[in-house]
């Protein structure tokens, strides 16, 4: 099961609180009505389905319920980030970890697995 | 009751005076407590424990551990608790267990399924691909069902497992995996600093390798003390926790491990209240790989006899459980190894036949001591074929360069080829495996994930570098310095060994050298496989199944590879290595679900009334998660009666209706008007508070999504219904376009299906109904019209009042608050009784609706049908700029004419009620495949019209109108009349009659 940091939340959360919502960046026309059928085609059908890099929609939906976009690698099923609905596509080349630790999207110490405060002492 | 008569005196760890008894095939034996079932049998001299896979050969035990192909049986605890194909190697035994050997008919000893051995020739590689082809009727009948009886496994329990399983969520900082030397050392060093450490191993028992490496030294100790000490210490720490007789099975997306606990499967009396197994899904800031190596056998003219076993195993019986392999003991090896195995059982008094080494010139200490100890060594030698039948008795023996051979007397036969590092976890977190020419292994190469491998199966052989390398990685898991390691030494050596077969095996021959002991799978049928193709070992392995049975090759898969490369004359890493897919070992279906079976299977909803439609006999139906009232049956009636009686009762006088499962959100905001126009197809601007609307909600594509009455309650506030099943993925729908396609309104949405309880009230009487007990609110109709809704109270509870209708009869739907749902609706129904009223299920609804041609969405739409296509265009904003879907709809397939259309069917004999999903055809005399032009979507007997009515989705139906169509079914064709959708009061007066 992944592990998927909410962009809202600011945490990351077991996939089980998660749905997946299709790609991403994919705006709807302010003038519907008007497109062509080639546009329209391009709006309702035609998706990258890369092998690699995908700018994809997630929702928390058994959280905070917001979605938001996530950058995931559909090989490795890494999320390079995710970020909130609006913002705009990052470069990801720019902030694609690497490392053994890469496939744990974060450095371990920001992983939810640090010793609670409670469990610290004695 | 036999007695143990291969227990060495003074030999092993178990306690002598704590027997368990257990009964094999029907026999009785006794064994001690801490055997397993393999270490009993073989106590008692019972090698042959089962037949092999294909050949019904006679199989004994392989190994000691996990790895074991052959040693399977059924583990019998009761009727309902048979266990197959169980590894002997692994079961623990416990006082009254009952074992049965399987894929044998009619008794182990003799198995008529033997003659597959002397018939092999079919049963080459890629048999069932080449044999079974023709014909194809004989599939079914003969092939599949000869295949299943002659080659299989165990079989299945044929009751319900009463046990239960449990599972749970866990997080560490370091999780160990495997508790052999390597794995404790790296949990101590994890430890120390106070990091959350859970170190898991396999066996009942922590040590790993220890269990037989007498000659291991850490700390000052004997490696098996040092072993259970250092447990004792990790015990003690809050901060660790240990979990033995727990198998990691699976590596998943970061650092996700699952574990199966077996709790109870070594207990005499497990009682009820502990879970058979227990799944752990363990969440670890970093792994440490620790799973050691697996012993291969030798690959040589039938390798495959009971008593030829691993010798690590025959070290382990020994120096674990005290157990004598047999009492004339040859060994066959490629490496030092082996020999230590020899050593020990020679001090315990066992009498060495002869080391037959196939190495040319071996040296060594090991090889010093055992000659010393008089045991004859013969090196540059092989084991070229075993005789015996049911227990190996002689091998043949013959120099590697060729001359006399020699048959000697045996009877048991040790074989080592070599150690190989069980990467299998590592490779299921995606790192990549290299190929080390040096050692001729593949070990961790490089990493995918937060994990590292130390120990054996990490290529490090000698036990100080293991403790060092332990240590270092539990140190750096830990964030901690460098602290102090303990010395280790050995006197063993793990190194070295050979791949592929021996001596007698070669490529000319026809020997059944066995590779792959489970599946029954030879070096020659791995040749074969290349001759005819295979050049991938994927394909290799598919082909002849080498690897894929329940052990999954831990013991074939290096020799197998080796095999095929030899044939393709390439390098073992050109050929390339199987992928290593969870689970490691087996795992049982009940660890997997847990809870989540029966009852707790799935959620069960009930309406806040459902108590009160049980008290009154309700039959229910499953909606989803749903429970709802189907119908109300009285004395004598079956189901179809009782809606018969119910729908009359509706349209004479009225009928009470639980209508609670609706989808209920509210829509509430400045700009919750704005939002409406833009979700659904209809008009919503000027729809004035306290009135109703029937919507439509269609997707981007032009296609009905849902649909649901919607009443405005204010400017800024609607109540929208939804479809009981569209209830969760509306809200989303809505979710959806508000935060990211229309975040610029103003809205807010709230689910408030399971606030508000719904008692419909349909039928003439039904404002008679409830006018005594509505408080607050004019239901005149000139005060509140068909398709309003007001807000007041009814018997002082709070209520939205929905003036509408479902059944074509003037009716009212009641939303209460849900804890107050059962108590109105007890006075609506004393009420109700007064007017000679009846409560009516879904079964019900259906017809009534039916009978007025309102669809249901899902039943008469299958998300390909347009507003257009259900005769719903009415329900289109005509001037609207913007709404979900608009676009789709303009689209040039949903515009033209060959489009299904909604209508009514009659069928010619009114008798007849067609079938809901029978295809309709114009022209029955057609050859077959007919043109099929529709459907049917909706079809009951209808006591009110006296006949059968019908709904179907019929291309250009609306042009079809008095037209006779075709529903050809198996039995007949049933000829019917396509009409209009509405078959009860047509003109509609009945609204407000």
């Amino acid at each position: 099961m992944l592990l998927i940091r909410c962009p809202y939340c600011e945490e990351e959360r077991p996939e089980l609180e998660f749905r997946h919502a299709g790609e991403a960046h994919i705006a709807r026309s302010a003038e519907m009505s008007e497109l062509s059928d080639d546009e329209f085609e391009k709006f309702l059908f035609i998706r990258q389905n890369p092998k690699g890099l995908i700018f994809e929609r997630w929702r928390h939906v058994h959280g905070c319920g917001r979605f938001f976009n996530a950058a995931r690698d559909t090989v490795s099923d890494k999320f390079h980030l995710t970020y909130k609905a609006g913002e705009p596509r990052p470069d990801i080349t720019l902030m694609a970890p690497s490392g053994p630790s890469a496939w744990a999207n974060r450095d371990p110490a920001e992983l939810n697995v640090n010793t609670p405060d409670r469990d610290k002492g004695a | 009751m036999m007695t143990e008569t291969f227990r060495i005196a003074g030999a092993g760890r178990l306690t002598p005076a704590r027997t368990a008894r257990f009964t094999f095939d029907g026999k009785a034996y006794a064994g001690l407590e801490g055997d397993t079932l393999a270490s009993a049998l073989l106590a008692n001299g019972v090698h042959l424990v089962g037949r092999s896979f294909k050949y019904h050969r006679p199989r004994g035990v392989l190994s000691a551990g996990a790895e074991e192909p052959n040693a399977l049986v059924g583990i019998h605890r009761d009727a309902a608790r048979k266990t197959p194909n169980v590894r002997a190697t692994v079961q623990e035994l416990y006082d009254g267990l009952t074992a049965v050997s399987q894929n044998r008919w009619p008794s182990l000893a003799f198995d008529i399924g033997e003659a597959n051995d002397l018939g092999s020739p079919l049963f080459s590689a890629g048999f069932y691909y080449k044999t079974f082809m023709w014909p194809k009727a004989a599939w079914d009948k003969v092939y599949e069902p000869f295949i299943r009886r002659a080659a299989g496994l165990g079989v299945a329990p044929d009751q319900p497992d009463p046990d239960h399983y449990s599972s749970l969520y866990a997080h560490c900082d370091v999780l160990v995996l495997g508790g052999g030397a390597a794995g404790i050392a790296a949990a101590l060093a994890a430890a120390a600093g106070g990091a959350r450490v859970i170190l898991a191993d396999e066996q009942a028992k922590f040590g790993g390798a220890l269990r037989f490496e007498t000659g291991a030294e850490i700390d000052g100790m004997g490696g098996w003390d040092w072993a259970q000490a250092s447990l004792s210490k990790l015990k003690a720490m809050d901060n660790v926790r240990v979990l033995p007789r727990a198998t990691a099975f699976g590596y998943y997306a970061q650092n996700l491990v699952g574990l199966v606990e077996r709790v109870t499967d070594h207990l005499a009396n497990p009682g009820k209240d502990l879970p058979r197994e227990r799944l752990w899904q363990v969440r670890a800031g970093k792994v440490v790989i620790a799973t050691g190596a697996i012993e291969r056998h030798m690959v040589f003219a039938d390798n495959d006899r009971p008593g030829i076993m691993l010798a690590s195993a025959a070290r382990t019986f020994l120096n674990q459980y005290g157990v004598a392999v047999g009492t004339n003991v040859g060994v066959y090896t490629a490496t030092d190894s082996a020999y230590a195995a020899a050593i020990d059982l020679k001090k315990a008094g066992v009498t060495i036949a002869a080391i037959i080494d196939i190495r040319d010139d071996p040296k060594g200490a090991a090889i010093d001591e055992a000659r010393g100890l008089g045991i004859e060594v013969l090196t540059g030698h092989a084991v070229t074929k075993t005789g015996g039948k049911l227990r190996v008795s002689s091998m043949a023996v013959a120099p590697k360069a060729g001359g006399a051979t020699r048959v000697i007397p045996i009877d048991a036969l040790l074989m080592s080829s070599g150690w190989t590092p069980s990467v299998h976890l590592f490779s299921q977190s995606r790192g990549k495996v290299a190929f080390d020419e040096a050692t001729q292994r593949f070990l961790p190469g490089s990493y995918a994930q937060d994990c590292v491998s130390v120990g054996a199966c990490n290529g490090t052989d000698t036990l100080q570098a293991v403790i060092e390398e332990a240590y270092a990685a539990g140190e750096t898991a830990a964030k901690q310095p460098k602290g102090n390691r303990p010395t280790a030494s050995t006197t063993e050596n793990w190194a070295g060994g050979m791949l592929g077969t021996g001596p007698g095996a070669e490529p000319d021959t026809t020997v059944k050298a066995f590779v792959d002991f489970q599946n029954d799978v030879t070096a020659k049928d791995i040749r074969l496989a290349v001759r005819e193709g295979m050049r991938s070992i994927e394909h290799v392995k598919r082909f002849t199944t080498n690897g894929m049975a329940t052990d999954q090759g831990k013991t074939s898969n290096m020799h197998g590879l080796a095999i095929a490369a030899e044939v393709l004359g390439k390098p073992i890493p050109q050929v390339g290595l199987t992928t290593f897919r969870a689970p490691y070992t087996p795992v049982t279906f009940g660890a997997i679900v847990g809870h989540s079976r029966g009852s707790l299977f799935d959620p069960t909803r009930r309406t806040a009334m459902h108590g009160f439609a049980e008290g009154r006999g309700a039959v229910f139906e499953d909606v989803g998660q749903w429970k709802r009232a189907w119908y109300f049956p009285q004395a004598g009636e079956d189901m179809y009666q009782a809606v018969a009686r119910e729908s009359k009762t509706v349209r004479q006088s009225a009928g009470i209706f639980d209508a609670s499962t609706l989808g209920k959100i509210e829509i509430v905001g400045p700009d919750a008007a704005a939002f409406m126009e833009l979700l659904y197809t209809n008009p919503w601007a000027k729809l004035e508070p306290g009135r109703c609307r029937y919507g439509i909600m269609l997707r981007e594509d032009g296609f009905i999504y849902d649909d649901g009455v919607v009443g405005r309650l204010a400017d800024d506030r609607f109540h929208v219904t939804t479809t009981t099943g569209g209830a969760a993925r509306v809200m989303n729908h809505m979710e959806d376009y508000l935060q990211t396609e229309f975040p610029h309104l103003q809205v807010y949405l709230t689910s408030i299906s399971e606030q508000w309880a719904v008692i419909a009230v349909q039928g003439p009487r039904s404002r008679d109904i409830i006018a005594p007990l509505v408080e607050g609110i004019d239901i005149s109709d000139a005060a509140m019209p068909h398709m309003s809704v007001r807000e007041g109270t009814i018997c002082g509870v709070p209520t939205r009042l929905f003036h509408m209708s479902f059944t074509g009869e003037r009716g009212f739907e009641i939303n209460v608050p849900a804890d107050f749902g059962e108590s109105v609706l007890e006075a609506v129904w004393a009420e109700a009784q007064k007017h000679g009223a009846c409560l009516y299920g879904t079964e019900t609804m259906h017809v009534l609706r039916a009978e007025k041609g309102y669809i249901i969405v899902g039943q008469e739409t299958d998300g390909t049908v347009t507003p257009h296509d259900a005769g719903l265009d009415w329900a289109i904003g005509k001037k609207k700029k913007d709404f979900v879907g608009i676009r789709g709809l303009k689209r040039p397939d949903l515009v033209g004419t060959g489009r299904k259309q909604l209508v009514g069917l009659k069928t010619v004999d009114p008798n007849v009620v067609l079938e809901e999903g029978a295809q309709i055809v114009a022209d029955p005399d057609q050859p077959i495949p007919m043109k099929m032009i529709g459907h049917v979507t909706s079809s009951y007997w209808s006591s009110n019209c006296g006949r059968s009515i019908a709904l179907a989705l019929v291309v250009d139906g609306r042009e079809k109108m008095g037209q006779r169509l075709f529903v050809p079914m198996p039995d007949r064709v049933i000829e019917v009349e396509v009409t209009g959708t509405v078959f009860f009061d047509e003109s509609g007066d009945r609204l407000n009659g």
